[in-house]
């Protein structure tokens, strides 16, 4: 049995009128790097917001592995940020030090260093003091990747990381997904691009408010799985977007 | 020369004369160090109207505070203090348990609130009572009420400090301190009994109808001349100060109406940000030209 760094056990997540997630069990191995795929209104987004507890579970239960629990770094869709919010790409990247610092410990010396070292990293350098309002989605994004750099985490969370980003910056991006992936760290991320997950990633998870299949790329993403998730996206009708 | 010490003398005068003047100053100085700043953060929460709101809040509680203790400024202070907190939170709650949005079920709270603040200062007082608490007495503002407004703005400003990276965020990416395991529910809460405070000392000096003018006209004016946060409040603090003081003075010289002088030089200062500021009307229309010439 591999060491999982989350795994879902019969979880069920509700809104109002419908289960978002239901009953689904999955394991997501320590260190893998995970591609979260399935249908529109498949409650990709909604499970890993209960991983953060930023949706309630319904029922069931998400257990986190050793040493993840504190250390999850969750990456929003860009739609949910203000773009006019007046604060810098050097700010932007420093609040990922929260964990340690706080809401009032100082941001001077090494943690200030550790910021510049993340824009290095994403290929940022020179735009420390930018507004975010100034910058491209895809400007905005490596700020946003710099932000989950300085978090340290062994679990990291991106919500269609390469959504409206150019093709120069998602190269980029996925060296960085590489790179954690080599330090051992556990990288799921919501994509839709599945020529891009059998490409670069290593396990899948193929949800439809149930879970299809989730294992290695190869045996997810196959016809008949795929298959399976259209037509259970179908039979949700008009509750689909 | 003469005409340069005759100008001198019209802005210095009113407050080197008169020592009521001097204690308005002050006491709008530091209303607006405190409430300009949290106007910035309710406007980048997109929480203008829920500040709007809150003011009339204070009234129903202040006007408690005038029947039980006569018109007693700490009284009144605190009896806003408590209408607006709970109105403030009452609608935040609603806005969470039903499906109306935040800001109507504000409106519908402020206007039950201002209604029987209202009823209950036309009761049991004068209209000249009403008046004064309607549109503030800043030139009446005595020693208790001067201090209770450096109070607040001194506590602001320690919050502020303290809380200053966590405010920024819960604005900015409240999922982000969520996913850190904060109940964005704290310093939300925080926030609010900030606006709280700030409203109560508005309205010792502008009144409930007109508490608002030093923090939303300032912080709405900054936002043409910074684009980063810092700059931004400090901006805003200053185009307050600006406001108070050429207002106050205008007041004392043409006879007018102090609370309202205040407003409308916020008013005008926010008319010749949009249109002259670096992030203007003016600046970004060049700024277009330009770029079509090129």
């Amino acid at each position: 049995m591999i060491d999982a760094a989350v795994s879902f056990e019969d979880l069920t997540v509700r809104y109002a009128d419908r289960a978002a997630v239901d009953r689904v069990s999955a394991t997501i191995a320590a260190g893998s790097l995970t591609a979260l795929i399935g249908p529109n209104g498949a409650g990709k987004s909604t499970l890993l917001n209960a991983v953060t507890r930023l949706k309630p579970v319904t029922q069931g239960r998400v257990i986190l592995g050793p040493h993840i629990e504190g250390r999850i770094a969750y990456l929003p869709q860009q739609s949910v940020l203000d773009r006019s919010f007046p604060i810098n790409v050097l700010d932007l990247a420093a609040l990922g030090a929260w964990q340690r610092t706080g809401a009032s410990g100082r941001i001077g010396g090494q943690e200030l260093q550790r910021a510049y070292d993340a824009l290095r990293t994403v290929g940022l350098m020179g735009l420390e003091r930018r507004p975010i309002g100034a910058l491209s989605a895809g400007q905005l994004q490596r700020a946003l990747f710099a932000r989950v750099l300085m978090q340290d985490a062994q679990l990291i969370l991106l919500d269609e990381p390469f959504n409206a980003v150019d093709a120069r910056t998602t190269l980029d991006l996925l060296n960085i997904l590489r790179r954690w992936h080599a330090e051992g760290r556990t990288v799921v991320a919501l994509l839709h691009d599945l020529e891009q997950v059998r490409t670069h990633f290593g396990h899948a998870l193929l949800l439809a408010r149930q879970c299809i299949a989730c294992g290695s790329t190869a045996a997810v993403l196959t016809q008949g799985n795929l298959a399976r998730a259209r037509k259970m996206a179908e039979s949700w009708g008009d509750s689909v977007r | 020369m003469n005409s340069l010490a005759a100008l001198a003398a019209w802005w210095y005068s009113p407050f080197g004369e008169f020592a009521f003047m001097r204690r308005a100053l002050a006491a709008c100085f530091a209303l607006s160090l405190s409430s300009a700043p949290i106007g910035v953060l309710l406007t980048l929460r997109r929480m203008s109207l829920v500040g709007d709101a809150t003011a009339h809040a204070v009234l129903p509680g202040a006007a408690v505070g005038f029947v039980v203790a006569g018109p007693s400024m700490l009284a009144m202070s605190a009896g806003g203090f408590v209408a607006a907190l709970v109105v403030a939170i009452l609608a935040g709650l609603t806005a969470r348990v039903t499906l109306l949005r935040e800001d109507a079920s504000f409106a519908a709270f402020y206007l039950i609130a201002l209604a029987s603040g209202v009823l209950l200062v036309s009761v049991h007082g004068s209209q000249v009572d009403l008046m004064h608490m309607l549109f503030g007495t800043v030139l009446a503002i005595d020693q208790t009420g001067s201090l209770l407004v450096a109070a607040i703005s001194t506590i602001t400003l320690l919050a502020l400090a303290i809380g200053y990276r966590g405010l920024v965020v819960e604005s900015f990416d409240p999922q982000f301190l969520r996913a850190h395991g904060h109940g964005g529910g704290y310093y939300h809460l925080v926030f609010v009994s900030l606006v709280v405070i700030n409203l109560v000392a508005g309205f010792q000096a502008l009144g409930t109808l007109m508490a608002v003018g030093l923090m939303m006209l300032p912080a709405a004016a900054a936002r043409f001349w910074a684009a980063n946060l810092p700059t931004l409040l400090a901006a805003a603090s200053i185009i307050g100060s600006l406001a108070a003081f050429v207002g106050l003075a205008a007041s004392f010289h043409f006879d007018l109406p102090s609370g309202p002088s205040i407003v409308l030089t916020a008013g005008l200062l926010y008319g010749l940000s949009a249109l002259f500021a670096p992030q203007g009307v003016s600046s970004s229309l060049v700024r277009h030209l330009r770029k079509r010439e090129a």
